[in-house]
């Protein structure tokens, strides 16, 4: 049978502290194709690993402000020009009336893209990855810190990587298979 | 044998069906349910082997006729179903429409024939309009005057009575459906029996009749049978009235009143301003007419034993126990030279008696004093005395001709038909229409008398198989006045001719045709009688033409009466009053008196008039025993407990309505209900109090004793709240109101606390771009609360009728109330009238909430409902300060009964279940109006206008007094435009910034300045 | 995180937030054995099935509704609105303390919230739902309820945008959608710890699919905490407007009682009163029966009785400028309306009220009080039943007595408004128990950044 490519090199670690003294130094040492995986948020980590771009604020802003037109102008048109009609003797353009629902959908759009977008950065849903091929990757979602160095990278080469990773006191290195 | 029996057991297992079954299912099931119910049970197994085993024996023993009767109502009943089903039956012979002859008939376009209704004797001219030949709405004959385009209730209720499907539906024998032809036969075999004696054995009794045709017709069948009695009698008879004319003048006159010459008025517990009293449309329409504070206003004093709305329009009122009437009529009479002497200065109403002394005293020939129909003749007596004292005779009263054909005294006539019957002088008893065994005085048995009596052969016509029908062998079912052909003298004995307005729905025969059957013609049509007659009367070649236009006016010319000259005869009585031996202050007073809504208990099936509130208790569906607060204190009585009232050994039980203003020691009842077998409104509402009332004291009597039963009942009001002081000692500036005086010094009172347009945050919508912006004037100082107005909307709009449980719990539907509020002494308080529909706000509070925009505003200004679109929320009633909304909480339309489907009014939608409806200005009637100004414009193409007054909404064209007008605000010639403008002019809670559409000028009084300070 | 160590070292002064001795693993399987490993005890099927039937009943009373109409409650002309209102106005204002603990103390580095957020956002949203069905419910014909959503139609006709009925529709469903999300974005980590635990292939693959492949990549991590900070900064506005669109209902409309200023602020005031108390009715026997007296400690009963004493406060504050001002103002309606608070037929319902909100809180500023469960676990409930009356007093009194005293009425609920409003209390445990058997009540992962284990210090 063909053995299967590999995907890439992971370490596991014991506490947080340990992770992201190794995934700094990883990053140091000039590796890029890099991640690191913890049962709770570190927020050192994403700094470790060389992550800055985050683009989900911007995503939730443009969200809100375009529920915040279309809350408005959706009532202004109905209100005003598909079916102006006399309530109550109140003038077709009540703008003050119409705040609340303007606001209401301002809420709603930022939410949801703040939530779907998130969702979309992050490439979920994803029911198949290969770290979970790693039999001890399932304690990254209980006590266990993983960094993996992926086969991608240009400075990664099987065995180089391994005993860079060693050097870092890893409790357990495996290989991750493609 | 035994497997027979056991396979028959088989065949129908244990479920026999009686008629005492069907009796009950069909009892049980009301409304929509009874036709459904009729279906299955006419389907079902158990009934076809009910039928089985009734027939063949059944038929003899008629005597059950209850269950008989039952088993009959399912018969008639589906009967009527193939009958009714799209059945709108044009009458057979030519009638006159009013706007338009019946050939240029127009789909969609309504028409208006002229009749008359007929209550006690006294025609109601009225228009009707007919949609397609279905009469739809009742309005009064503007061109008559004792109409002038009013109504009262009762004729403006008289249209359901036509549909009502309770109705008796065929002839029936001994129980049994039978044919004219059949019943024809048999009434010629007992006539030709009492031939030979003269007729000596027959009798007829008949209700109170005006009718010259029908008047003429009786004495044709006595010179046929010159030894036969008619007999006459009803329960609001007017006995007293004749027998005080009678003491006075010699002879039965006919009194008319003329309240717009009138500058002070006195009414000895005289009700002039509801329906029941002889002209009171007219004298409404007269009074309001002088109760203009800018011009020359009349002043009306009221003594009275029961709070009514006459006591209520009062500038001074004097409640007093109808004992004490008498001694004040003797006092008035002495005092002002008429009578002779009687010392008052002792008793606690001096003080009111010498002002209404010297006011009568200072206004000769411009005063009237009025008596009320069940004062005894003495009072009458006095009261012509008076009259004639003070030179009003002529000017403010007339006497005519009566009305009456057969003016006899009804509880004698009555009596001496009881001993008759007793007597076993009577062989055929015709009894056309009224109900005796009902109401008549429980003194002289009546029903007994019929049922034990060896009459041979007992006739009922009538509307009804009630109480009396269920007697009598043969029971014709009458046609109601909208079917029939007849005439009738109104109050001022103008004869109106009354026309059919649809071929009889049940083959009915009228009381004309009825009659010509006992001549001896039995096929003679009602129009070929009255037409006959009317011929005789003016023979000639222009007859043709005069009966057309008879016919098109609705009333005959010049056929009221004229005045007569009667002389006063010397004063046939005591030195002083004939003091009841009983009527010291503490004994108990029992009054007995017609209701304001179901009249005698004629209407008593007729769901309008049951659920048309009361004018002063608001009440519905229930009498109730009236008392004032302070007797309430005195006895430990609560609203809602229930008493026994005992009189003369005869006992009635029902509950207390504690009533603002009634006098002390004394309690009111009102006749008319606790029928037995009135249909599905009537039967077992209310308590029946006939049972109390005697030929000696018909209306009321001394000497009652009154004891709580300790349980309580439940009665529903329409009303919340009867005082605009609430607790915390605010008062609301509900009804405004002033004297003269306070009136002339401050004018503008009514404007208080009205905030200026500019007070808002928006710029207001410009009505003034429209050509037509709708408002509505009424005014409070006209307003008698003759509740026309509820009936009217609810006619025209199909407005439903909810029943009493629904009404307790808060739901009634009417769009027009009429608000009764009282204040200061809970004994004698001083009471309004306010009639609200809905205000039209430009700023209305229920529109802006409506999440669906299913209320919104209308150029013109019309706060439109648009039933589609709601979906209930109710929060619109909620921000309706003025609570005038009504919400549909359940399927409260009827939308199966056949009868009503013909009823309803086509312009206006029929509204269902979850639905929010209100007032709309009779938004269907300025569509109309428009549309025909359009189409007259086109014609003669130039740009239409709705002319002032030729648009009017059902509310304002029923109203006796002209107290509503509506019309169009931006044209400043209009009515409305013009009475806006005036002082007395204010917006119901004007300081919500709502600017309602509807505005009211305030109430003015002109009280004595003597009795005010 | 730092800041957050500091406020475990400064609870540690005074009732921890977590009982030491946890580690990451013993957390992890404390919490997720709840769901994973208990025996379904009997308890819990006897109080699903109670729950169950009665909502059933729910179910029946609505089916009879639908049938006959709104004439089966007690309303009437004048009083429009009865329990239908008054249940949702409740049931929203319980509806505000999830999103307020999950949101605004996390803005506010409230950690010890940790431990309650997760079930009190279920609580929530449950609420919410609960309170969902009386607006539709209580028109006159529920199946045309969706014409106050705006959407193309044939009659061509829109919502009418004045209406505080149309501003309830958008907030209360912008609330819930907001509230699930937040609720759902809070439980993927978990789920991803539930996946790899479960041992049930079926159980795994659920909570494998719900998951959606977390796998706790820092980047991941990095997105997801900008996202749920975003998301909190976006609700606390949202969750303060919910109820004070509710409160406009009554304030836009011109019924005295109605008709005041004072209603947002102190209705979101009740709002957040009655959350707490709901709260604390759930996690008092939630922490016994599963034992987790170690998460949810007495602090967290402290904060919140400290919370509930705050919000008594400012809701006490608005009846008492409602009455000063009916005094005050001169306006004789206002004044009318006082008087009928105090004398008036519902006199009594008014005093209640003030009794349970106003008087009997009061106890909590005793701290034995604030930290005995039992005691706590009843003054929630009076004040729950407080809060219920306030709403009855705000909707049926106001409406029983208005302008025009001819149109004066009372409200008597019948058995069908009696039903509903059980029905839904019924609904909402039915929810609450399902909710504890097949998700973790408490949010795992922000437990372990509890542990002093989870800091990171700086080289």
């Amino acid at each position: 049978m063909k053995r299967v490519p590999t995907y890439g090199i992971m370490a596991e670690f014991a506490s947080a502290q340990d992770l992201v003294v190794a995934a700094r130094h990883t990053h140091e040492a000039g590796y890029r194709k890099i991640d690191a995986f913890s049962p709770f948020p570190v927020e050192e980590l994403a700094d470790a690993i060389g992550f800055h771009k985050n683009s989900v604020p911007l995503v939730t802003l443009i969200g809100a402000i375009v529920g915040g037109l279309t809350g408005y102008l959706m009532q202004y048109w109905m209100a005003v020009v598909s079916y102006p009609v006399n309530v109550g003797g109140r003038p077709y353009h009540s703008w003050p009336s119409f705040i609340i629902v303007t606001f209401e959908m301002t809420i709603l759009f930022g939410g949801v893209s703040a939530v779907f977008g998130m969702l979309a950065l992050n490439g979920l849903p994803m029911p198949y990855h290969p770290v979970f091929n790693v039999p001890r990757f399932a304690l990254a979602s209980k006590d266990r810190f993983f960094l993996i160095v992926f086969a991608t990278d240009p400075k990664y080469d099987a065995n180089g990587t391994r005993q860079f990773l060693e050097g870092l006191h890893a409790r357990s290195i495996s290989e991750v298979p493609g | 044998m035994e497997n027979g029996k056991s396979k028959r057991e088989d065949v129908c297992p244990s479920k026999k069906l009686n008629r005492a079954d069907v009796e009950r299912q069909l009892t049980e099931t009301k409304g929509p349910e009874y036709w459904r119910s009729l279906e299955e049970l006419a389907g079902s197994p158990e009934f076809q082997d009910m039928l089985h085993r009734e027939f063949p024996k059944g038929a003899s023993e008629w005597v059950d006729s209850v269950s008989r009767r039952g088993f009959l109502r399912l018969m008639g009943a589906s009967l009527a179903m193939a009958g009714m089903t799209g059945c709108t039956k044009l009458p057979v012979q030519e009638i006159v429409p009013y706007v338009r002859q019946p050939e240029q008939l127009i789909p969609g376009v309504a028409m208006y024939y002229a009749t008359a209704f007929t209550l006690s004797g006294y025609a109601n001219p009225l228009l009707v309009e007919s949609h397609l030949g279905r009469p739809t709405k009742i309005e009064g004959n503007n061109l008559h005057p004792a109409s002038l385009s009013g109504t009262d209730v009762f004729a403006q209720a008289s249209i359901l009575g036509m549909y009502d499907p309770d109705r008796s539906q065929a002839i029936t024998h001994l129980g049994d459906v039978d044919s004219w032809a059949a019943f024809a036969k048999e009434i010629k075999g007992a006539l030709a029996a009492q031939k030979t004696l003269g007729g000596a054995g027959i009798r007829i009794l008949t209700q109170t009749i005006s009718s010259p045709t029908m008047k003429d017709q009786m004495h044709a069948f006595l010179a046929m049978y010159p030894k036969a009695k008619w007999h006459v009698y009803e329960p609001a008879n007017r006995d007293n009235v004749l027998e005080g004319a009678k003491l006075a003048f010699g002879q039965p006159v006919e009194t008319r009143y003329d309240f717009s010459k009138a500058d002070v008025i006195v009414s000895l517990d005289a009700d002039f301003l509801y329906a029941g009293f002889p002209g009171n449309t007219r004298y409404i329409r007269d009074f309001a007419s002088r109760r203009n504070p800018d011009a020359e206003m009349s002043r009306l004093y009221v003594v009275e034993s029961t709070p009514s709305s006459t006591g209520v329009k009062a500038d001074h009122r004097l409640p007093l126990r109808a004992v004490e009437i008498e001694k004040f009529a003797f006092a008035l009479a002495n005092d002002l030279g008429a009578g002779p002497t009687e010392n008052v200065a002792s008793v606690e109403w001096a003080k009111f008696f010498d002002a209404v002394v010297k006011d009568l005293g200072a206004h000769k020939e411009r005063c009237v004093v009025v008596a009320g129909d069940h004062q005894p003749p003495v009072v009458h007596e006095l009261a012509h005395a008076i009259n004639v004292q003070l030179g009003n005779v002529g000017k403010t009263v007339v006497y005519t001709d009566p009305v009456n054909a057969n003016p006899v005294n009804q509880t004698e006539s009555l009596r001496d038909l009881v001993s008759d019957m007793r007597a076993g002088n009577v062989d055929l008893l015709v009894i056309m229409g009224g109900n005796p065994v009902y109401d008549a005085p429980a003194d002289l048995g009546f029903g007994d008398c019929v049922k034990n009596s060896k009459v041979g052969l007992r006739v009922y016509h009538g509307l009804y198989e009630n109480e009396t029908a269920e007697l009598c062998h043969w029971n014709v079912n009458e046609a109601h006045y909208l079917e029939a052909w007849s005439d009738a003298r109104a109050y001022d004995g103008m004869v109106s001719l009354v026309q059919p307005l649809i071929a009889p729905l049940y083959a009915g025969k009228s009381a004309h045709e009825m009659l010509s059957a006992l001549i001896g013609v039995s096929d003679a049509s009602g129009y070929d009688i009255v037409r006959g007659y009317w011929q005789k009367q003016n023979a000639g070649p222009e007859f043709e033409a005069w009966w057309r236009k008879t016919l098109n006016d609705g009333f005959v010319e010049g056929s009221a009466y004229t005045p007569k000259v009667v002389s006063l005869k010397p004063l046939s009585l005591p030195a002083a009053p004939i003091v009841d031996a009983n009527s010291d202050a503490n004994s108990l007073e029992i009054n007995l008196r017609r209701d304001p809504s179901v009249y005698d208990g004629q209407f008593a099936n007729n769901g309008w008039l049951q659920e048309l509130p009361k004018p002063m208790s608001k009440l519905t569906w229930d009498n109730a025993v009236l008392m004032g607060p302070r007797m309430a204190d005195r006895e430990g009585i609560k609203t809602m407990d229930v008493v026994t009232l005992e009189l003369g050994g005869r006992k009635i039980t029902g509950p207390v309505w504690i009533q603002a203003g009634h006098p002390d020691h004394s309690v009111t009842v009102h006749l008319g209900y606790g029928r037995r077998k009135a249909g599905r409104a009537g039967t077992g509402a209310g308590f029946d109090a006939y049972a109390l009332r005697t030929t000696n004291a018909l209306w009321f009597a001394t000497g009652g004793k009154l004891t709580k039963t300790g349980d309580h009942y439940q009665l529903a009001s329409t009303q919340g709240y009867q005082t605009m002081d609430t607790g915390d000692g605010a008062t609301r500036p509900l009804v405004r109101e002033a004297t003269l005086e306070e009136y002339r010094k401050e004018p503008k009172f009514a404007k208080e606390d009205e905030p200026p347009p500019t007070l808002t945050l928006y710029p207001g919508f410009d009505y003034k771009k429209s050509p037509d912006a709708w408002g509505m004037t009424i005014d409070l100082n006209a307003c008698v609360g003759c509740n026309n107005c509820i009936v009217a909307c609810q006619s025209e709009n199909n407005i439903a009728v909810v029943g009493k449980e629904q009404v307790v719990k808060g739901r009634h539907m009417h769009w027009i109330r009429v608000d009764a509020y009282y204040q200061g002494d809970r004994d004698s308080p001083k009471a309004h009238f306010q009639p609200v529909p809905c205000m039209q706000c430009e700023n209305a509070p229920c529109e802006l909430v409506c999440p669906v925009g299913a209320t919104v505003h209308s150029s013109e200004g019309l706060n439109d409902m648009v039933y589609n679109r709601c979906v209930g929320t109710r929060y619109c009633s909620n921000n309706c300060p003025y609570k005038v909304r009504r919400f549909n909480f359940l399927l409260f339309q009827d939308w199966e009964t056949p009868q009503y489907k013909l009823m309803r009014n086509p312009d206006v939608s029929v509204r269902s279940r979850g639905v929010m409806e209100k007032c709309t200005y009779c938004v269907q009637r300025i569509t109309e109006r428009r549309i025909n100004a359009e189409t007259a414009a086109v014609r003669e193409n130039r740009d239409f206008k709705i002319e002032d007054g030729s648009l009017q909404t059902a509310c304002q064209q029923s109203c006796p007094a002209d107290a509503i007008v509506f019309g169009n605000i931006n044209d400043p010639t209009s009515r409305v435009a013009k009475l806006k403008a005036l002082d007395r002019n204010y917006g119901l809670l004007a300081d919500l910034n709502t600017r309602p559409r509807t505005t009211y000028l305030a109430e003015i009084r002109n009280p004595n300045p003597e009795l005010e300070a | 995180m730092a800041d957050r160590l500091d406020e475990v070292e400064v609870a540690n002064k005074r009732a921890p937030v977590i009982e030491p001795g946890y580690t990451f693993g013993s957390i992890t399987d404390k919490i997720s054995s709840i769901v994973l490993t208990r025996p379904t005890s009997l308890g819990w099927v006897v109080g699903f099935g109670a729950g169950f039937l009665v909502t059933m009943m729910l179910l029946f009373a609505l089916g009879y509704l639908f049938i006959k109409g709104t004439g089966i409650w007690g309303i009437n002309i004048p009083i429009g609105w009865g329990f239908a209102i008054v249940n949702f106005v409740w049931w929203i204002g319980i509806g505000h303390a999830g999103t307020l603990i999950s949101a605004i103390l996390l803005l506010l580095r409230q950690s010890w919230r940790n431990s309650i957020n997760r079930f009190a956002e279920a609580m929530a949203l449950f609420a919410v739902a609960s309170a969902g069905i009386f607006p539709l419910v209580h028109t006159g014909r529920p199946w045309l309820a969706y014409w106050m959503v705006p959407y193309p139609n044939t009659m061509n006709y829109w919502p009418q945008f004045r209406s505080p009925l149309v501003w309830d529709v958008f907030a209360v469903s912008t609330y819930f959608t907001i509230s699930l999300l937040f609720w759902f974005i809070g439980l993927i980590p978990d789920l991803a710890t539930l996946r790899d635990r479960a041992e049930n292939k079926y159980a795994r693959m659920s909570y494998g699919l719900l998951a959606m492949g977390w796998r706790g990549s820092a980047r991941h991590w990095a997105r997801y905490e900008s996202a749920y900070l975003l998301l909190a900064g976006l609700a606390t506005p949202l969750v303060l407007s919910v109820h004070t669109v509710v409160s406009f209902d009554f304030a836009v409309g011109i019924v005295p009682g109605w008709h005041t200023t004072i209603f947002p602020p102190y209705f979101v005031a009740g709002a957040i009163y009655s959350g707490f108390a709901m709260v604390l009715m759930l996690a008092i026997p939630i922490r016994k029966i599963y034992n987790l007296e170690d998460f949810i400690t007495d602090r967290h009963l402290q904060n919140s009785a400290k919370v509930m004493l705050a919000t008594g406060w400012i809701v006490a504050y608005g009846y008492a400028i409602e009455a000063f001002s009916g005094w005050y103002g001169g306006n004789r309606y206002d004044q009318a309306l006082l008087w009928n608070r105090l004398h008036g037929p519902y006199a009594s319902v008014y005093w209640m009220l003030l009794i349970c909100n106003i008087f009997i809180p009061q106890v909590l500023w005793i701290r034995k009080m604030r930290t005995n469960p039992v005691w706590l676990f009843l003054i929630s409930f009076v004040i729950l039943v407080g809060m219920w009356l306030e709403r009855f007093v705000i909707v049926v009194l106001s409406l029983s007595r208005d302008f025009v005293t001819s149109s004066w009425g009372m409200y008597y609920p019948t058995r069908w408004d009696w039903m509903t409003y059980f029905g839904t209390i019924g609904m909402f445990l039915t929810a609450m128990f399902l909710f504890v058997r097949i998700l973790p009540m408490i949010s795992i992962f922000e437990m372990r950044t509890l542990l002093p284990e989870a800091e990171v210090k700086a080289e």
